[in-house]
């Protein structure tokens, strides 16, 4: 396998991992904040572990006992539908046709509603664990999560790279983990919609190229067509961006992500 | 026990159907055209590798403009 796959493969899976952890630690320190920091990391932790498991569960029986071909057209397409998905919302974000991803709004109303429910009666034990912050905690690092996940199996199970696409995520984890205990926040200042493109861009190049390969077109330059197949989404990214950007109501609205999306 | 089992499948079907398909049912029927065509197109060298990414990126063309068009109606959850 050449070094610009993997190198491709890193970073998509890097990219991903720091995106929705960002995400989830939103979760994971407003839980901590309102219901206590021992449930919230524990919950945390738990969703780690099942992440973990299924990596393992689902990743290694994949890689040896599925035909290489039917692999790769299967999470080509997966990984087809994630990027496009992640693209589309991009384009639409950068166009201003959607509201851009607010983690300081979706901070800001999960502890309102953590406390609120303190309020209406589910208080916080003062000993033990808290099963309100540990179930905000364990879902949000578990959904967030599963994402990241289908892409360490997906793209390390097509390359026979589940060990480097696990460490990318892991390394990624640290690093929101060890940003998120020095601040004690919130990474609202993470160039989240950014990297959310940069992702989108390579998931969609990755699922176009395995999904051929898998189904017997022979990419010209083999595994150097991925990153043309980069450089052509990005042109893809850029042009739909300008197009819809002329498509715009005036006055642009500007409005304001209230939920948590994927 | 059995319950449990079922509650459990029933909400691993609802999540995936959610995480892979949600609002833009679009693209996961556009994915399967590709598949397709991938395969019609399986021994090809340039044909293919031309024709799979163009159409990809008419599909997601498509899908775009189509949220574009419900994007403005007034909602904050676009």
């Amino acid at each position: 396998m050449h070094t610009s796959s993997d190198l491709v493969l890193v970073l998509a899976v890097f990219g991903a991992c720091l995106v929705e952890m960002v995400e989830a630690l939103t979760l994971v320190v407003a839980a901590g904040v309102s219901r206590g920091w021992r449930s919230a990391l524990e919950g945390a932790a738990a969703a780690l572990a099942v992440l973990a498991v299924l990596v393992v569960a689902v990743g290694v029986p994949l890689i040896r006992y599925m035909p290489i071909d039917a692999l790769r057209v299967v999470v080509g397409a997966l990984l087809l539908v994630l990027g496009l998905n992640w693209l589309r919302k991009a384009i639409l974000r950068s166009s201003g046709h959607k509201a851009l991803h607010d983690e300081d709004a979706i901070y800001a109303e999960t502890v309102a509603e953590l406390n609120e429910d303190s309020d209406a009666g589910s208080s916080r034990p003062s000993k033990g664990r808290d099963p309100v912050g540990f179930a905000v905690a364990f879902k949000g690092v578990f959904l967030e999560g599963t994402e990241v996940v289908l892409i360490v199996i997906s793209l390390g199970a097509a390359q026979h790279r589940l060990g480097l696409a696990a460490l990318a995520a892991v390394v990624a984890l640290v690093l929101v983990g060890i940003v998120g205990i020095v601040v004690t926040r919130q990474l609202s200042e993470v160039p989240e919609n950014t990297i959310k493109t940069v992702v989108g861009i390579m998931l969609s190049s990755f699922g176009v190229f395995w999904v051929g390969e898998g189904a017997g077109i022979h990419w010209p330059g083999s595994d150097l067509a991925i990153p043309v197949l980069v450089g052509f989404w990005i042109v893809v990214y850029f042009a739909y961006t300008a197009l819809l950007r002329t498509q715009l109501p005036a006055p642009a609205e500007t409005v304001t992500e209230e939920a948590t999306t994927p | 026990m059995t319950t449990s089992l079922a509650r459990a499948a029933r909400w691993l079907g609802r999540f995936l159907w959610d995480f892979l398909v949600g609002d833009t049912p679009e693209l996961a029927l556009a994915t399967g055209a590709l598949v397709a065509i991938a395969f019609i197109l399986a021994g090809s060298e340039w044909l293919g590798a031309v024709l799979l990414p163009l159409l990809a990126a008419g599909f997601l063309l498509a899908s775009t403009w189509r949220g574009r068009k419900r994007a403005p109606s007034g909602s904050t959850r676009p």
